[in-house]
């Protein structure tokens, strides 16, 4: 048992590099890859929210960035994306004939590389050390980085001539090393990359919520005053998790975007970011393993319900949310790991099996103790 | 000067209509500490009132229907009220004290809300009606059969879900019946006609018309926000609604009903609500997604004025109202046209509505670096426990 | 005469009007130990948060050794040297006992310290000390959350003790806890003054006497009196300001 758990994280990943792309058709792993780089953004929200409390609802900007990134390196080194100038060709549609400047670093692969999780860790530090510092927290927190939100979406959807605004930059046409990007062979590489990339996130993320560092976050989510009084800064810490978590976002963005095969303002609407805090909710926060569960089941659902009965997901999608916050608080994986799983077999007569003394704990007084003191406390 | 005076007309419009929609959601906020994102939805089923009333009084004609609109006002109020008090009754109740999970949970609501607008026909709702007596009924029966076993819970859970399939299998059922297939509304705008008597100019002040749409709000928001404080500070149910609010153990013993107190408060937010909708279809077409353009911008204003304090609320959303139409509409460049090339062009970049919404959170965000809570925030030991 | 460790000087703070504290003035001398009493809104916890950094006076100076402490962040104050124990026993509930206790004596109190820095021996020790001290070895590795309410006060005072401040700040440190863990309490915090600068607000007067140190009297934000305990309690001032005047 011990020896499974410790192959099972290699079995997971051995299974969705070799046995997934065997069994699924193109455009079933082409979502797979998708719901893989949306669980990066899930483990990045369950590190600001699920361990330091802060429940973000404007990471969609770092997502978006981080897509916007991939897309400008694409389209300005697509020769069929060119135009007369030189440039992409929708600059035309809008009379621009300079290339704006903020596009110019993404002509080179190394610095879109390092900009698509940079970016997004660079204005994420900005904006968390100015919220931080001011002690802006709990609702105030998630309503600042909403309103962040708007700004950026605003922004780019507004801007036709900068960024090609509600249209967005498509990427499936552009190429790469030769190769259209949105064809399947490039696609399994862009799944493999992903696959990849997922365990490595996991892995950055185990290394702030483990150890010291760690302890401080939950310290920071269960009593940042106390941990105050005991000498600790809480700006530092938070800041420091929400440029790691929005670097997280920016990769998790462009692996998504070169799979969905576009990036635009949508990316950074309201609901797609509270959205993102569903998938950690499900999956259960606080947990590294809940995340991507939950990143993954929903994604997996929503294509399901989407399918089937479009119009029937924004309620199963609501429903959820009402749901994981009344009654599953833990989320999937907390469930289970709380023993949920074992409460519903007892509540159903299959004996739980304890380590303790069996007699005892099915002895029907002992376990109406319990109850009736409950019940004198009222 | 014309223009200007125009542009401020138009500013106080804006603002009327945030205060309006802020207003209902600074008494759920700063009284309940509920956030609730599903505010914006309320505002759109107060539009949808509307609509629903406006063709209901068109048959009639004449002068009948030029008075539907003070009906479709009143009844905006009551039905989102109504609403707002099954939403709190049967959901908001249970996550008092948990700001982050009302956030989350009202926006599942919002999108259940959205959605059912967008497709509800009368063959969905007998669905939704069925789904709900079967499930109701059952549960009973479960709950009187099982009575203390241990997995009753997830018995009834079990059995809603399957109620729930049984609801949308009979609505798809009846969807083949043509005249229950049809859609109410449909996913897309709908248009309201504004009441003659509010349309034209009401008036003229020097040479500047008054349009009477925008008079009409800007009195109606004021009449609301003193009936409002009114409310909050005169009457019983206002001082128990405070009460509650800074003490609720304490409101409890003295023999307040501090649940209906509760449904109360959500209640009137709502219905204020509402009543932001039903004010909103006057200015242009509303559709299902009308609660996302303004849940953002009410919240600001309530963040910057200071939660919990009305008077706040109303200086906040006249100065985003004010700023946001000033800058917005780029009139700024007319009535200084002198103004060097630099200036102008940054003027002339964010002189469109949505980068002026822009400009408006850019400029909240930085205040907010300077007075965190707001222009009037809350003192004294309550505020950081 | 040695230099006053912490000196509060003509402080006052009020909340819109309402006065908290008016015109205090406290000073501690190194080493000793003090009880606070006062009936409820005499000030006592306000008197605290104006030390620790939490609320700023309106007049008046807050001085330990020398330096002033005011505008000065919690954090700040708190690796200066003087720690709290809140009224209600305030712990991390996610976190075991053992790292409740480690982050408060933890020397790094920097995120890259946290990361980087292993924690030092002497402080594991500390921990290890205190953990057997308050009896909660055995629950070295339970959450903190789990604990009773009286487990749960004496953690708060071992991390207070972890802190190794030179003034220990105790609000209320024997509240809910039985005789048998009151005793043990004014054991401790005997044993802690002398080295330590130790103030006490407590209403249980037995413990008060137990820790048979000079007590002041707070009513309505100044000091009311000063003494011994057998003094105060036959001060007719006090008397009245508890029971209430009484009637000729």
């Amino acid at each position: 048992m011990k020896l499974f758990r410790r192959l099972l994280p290699w079995i997971l990943l051995a299974t969705a590099l070799f046995i997934l792309p065997a069994f699924l058709d193109d455009f079933r792993l082409n979502l797979f890859g998708r719901y893989f780089a949306l669980a990066i953004t899930a483990l990045a929200i369950d590190l600001i929210w699920g361990y330091t409390g802060l429940l973000s609802l404007g990471q969609g900007i770092f997502f978006a960035l981080g897509g916007y990134g991939v897309a400008m390196n694409l389209m300005l080194n697509t020769k069929s994306e060119a135009g007369a100038k030189g440039i992409p060709k929708f600059f035309e549609n809008y009379g621009v004939e300079q290339l704006p400047f903020f596009w110019q670093p993404f002509w080179s692969a190394p610095l879109t590389l390092v900009a698509i999780w940079l970016v997004p860790a660079i204005i994420a530090g900005v904006v968390g050390y100015l919220i931080f510092r001011n002690r802006i927290k709990g609702v105030y927190f998630s309503i600042i980085t909403q309103a962040a939100l708007m700004v950026f979406y605003h922004f780019f959807n507004g801007q036709q001539k900068l960024i090609n605004g509600t249209n967005g930059l498509k990427t499936s046409t552009t190429e790469l090393f030769g190769m259209l990007v949105g064809s399947p062979d490039m696609q399994l590489w862009f799944y493999r990359i992903t696959v990849l990339l997922l365990p490595i996130a996991f892995l950055i993320c185990r290394y702030f919520t483990s150890g010291r560092f760690g302890d401080a976050l939950i310290a920071i989510r269960d009593d940042e005053q106390r941990l105050r009084f005991t000498g600790y800064n809480p700006v530092p810490f938070k800041t420091i998790v929400f440029i790691v978590a929005g670097a997280l976002c920016g990769l998790s963005g462009a692996l998504y975007t070169i799979q969905s095969g576009i990036v635009s303002p949508q990316y950074m609407t309201i609901a797609m970011s509270i959205e993102m805090v569903i998938w950690v909710a499900v999956g259960g926060r606080g947990t590294l393993v809940g995340p991507i569960i939950g990143a993954v089941v929903v994604n997996y659902l929503r294509s399901l319900v989407s399918e089937a009965l479009p119009e029937m997901w924004l309620f199963v999608q609501g429903a959820l949310f009402i749901f994981v916050v009344v009654l599953m608080p833990d989320g999937i994986y907390g469930w289970f790991s709380k023993g949920g799983f074992a409460k519903l077999l007892a509540a159903f007569g299959v004996a739980p099996r304890t380590a303790t003394y069996p007699q005892l704990d099915l002895d029907e007084n002992v376990r109406a103790e319990p109850k009736s003191i409950a019940h004198g406390r009222d | 000067m014309e223009l200007f005076f125009s542009q401020i007309l138009d500013g106080l419009s804006i603002a009327s209509v945030l205060l309006l929609a802020a207003t209902g959601l600074a008494i759920v906020f700063g009284l309940m500490g509920v956030i609730n994102l599903a505010h914006g939805e309320f505002m759109m089923l107060g539009a949808y009132v509307t609509f629903v009333v406006q063709n209901l009084f068109k048959p009639m004609g004449g002068i009948l229907f030029e008075l539907y609109f003070p009906v479709a006002l009143v009844l905006s109020f009551i039905v989102t009220a109504l609403v707002g008090v099954l939403l709190e009754r049967t959901l908001i109740r249970r996550l008092y004290g948990r700001p982050l999970e009302t956030l989350l949970a009202t926006w599942g609501v919002s999108l259940i809300l959205i959605q059912l607008v967008r497709s509800v026909s009368t063959a969905m709702l007998l669905g939704i009606l069925l789904a709900i007596a079967l499930g109701w009924i059952g549960s009973r029966f479960l709950k009187l059969k099982f009575t203390d076993k241990p997995f009753l819970p997830y018995i009834s859970g079990l059995y809603w879900l399957l109620t729930s399939l049984i609801g949308i299998a009979a609505a798809n059922f009846l969807s083949s019946i043509r005249p229950l297939a049809s859609t109410w509304f449909g996913p897309r705008n709908i248009d309201v006609t504004a009441p003659k008597w509010l349309q034209g100019s009401w008036g003229k002040i020097g040479d500047i018309g008054l349009p009477g749409i925008r008079i009409f709000i800007i009195l109606l928001s004021a009449v609301l926000l003193l009936a409002t404080l009114w409310f909050l500070s005169k009457s019983v149910w206002g001082l128990r609604m405070r009460a509650v609010t800074q003490n609720r153990q304490m409101s409890n013993c003295l023999g307040i009903p501090t649940d209906r107190v509760d449904s109360f408060t959500f209640g009137l937010g709502s219905g204020l609500a509402g009543v932001a909708g039903c004010a909103i279809t006057l200015l242009g077409s509303v559709g299902p997604n009308l609660g996302a353009a303004y849940i953002v911008s009410c919240f600001m204003v309530i963040v910057l004025g200071g939660v919990g304090n009305l008077t706040g609320t109303v200086l906040a959303s006249l100065l985003l109202g004010i700023i946001q139409s000033v800058i917005g509409s780029g009139s700024l460049l007319t009535v200084f046209p002198n103004l060097p090339p630099a200036v102008s062009g940054v003027v002339e970049f964010f002189a469109t509505t949505s980068m002026s919404l822009v400009l408006v959170f850019i400029f909240i965000i930085a205040f907010l670096q300077f007075r965190p809570n707001g222009m009037f925030p809350q003192k004294g030991r309550s505020v950081d426990a | 005469m040695t230099e006053p460790l912490l000196e509060l000087d003509d402080v006052s703070v009020s909340f819109d009007g309402f006065y908290a504290l008016t015109d205090l003035s406290i000073r501690l001398m190194p080493g000793e130990l003090r009880s606070i009493i006062g009936p409820n809104g005499a000030g006592k916890t306000t008197f605290l948060d104006v030390i620790t950094g939490k609320v700023r006076p309106s007049k008046g100076s807050v001085n330990f050794r020398g330096q002033s402490l005011l505008g000065l962040s919690e954090q700040k104050i708190s690796r200066k040297g003087i720690g709290r124990k809140f009224q209600t026993p305030r712990v991390f509930e996610n976190l075991d006992v053992i790292r409740n206790l480690e982050l408060a004596a933890s020397p790094h109190k920097n995120p890259f310290g946290l990361l980087y820095d292993k924690i030092p021996v002497a402080a594991k020790d500390d921990v290890q000390r205190l953990l057997n001290y308050i009896g909660l070895e055995p629950f070295a590795r339970t959450k903190a959350g789990k604990l009773s309410h009286g487990q749960k006060q004496w953690l708060a005072i071992a991390m207070l003790v972890a802190q190794s401040p030179q003034v220990l700040l105790l609000d209320e440190p024997v509240a809910g806890l039985t005789d048998e863990e009151t005793s043990r309490t004014a054991d401790l915090i005997k044993s802690l003054a002398g080295q330590h600068t130790v103030v006490v607000i407590e209403h249980d007067m037995e413990f008060i006497r137990d820790l048979n140190a000079p007590v002041t009297v707070l009513h309505q934000g100044s000091v009311l009196t000063e003494g011994r305990i057998e003094d105060v309690k036959n001060d007719p001032k006090v008397i009245e300001v508890y029971l209430g005047q009484a009637k000729d």
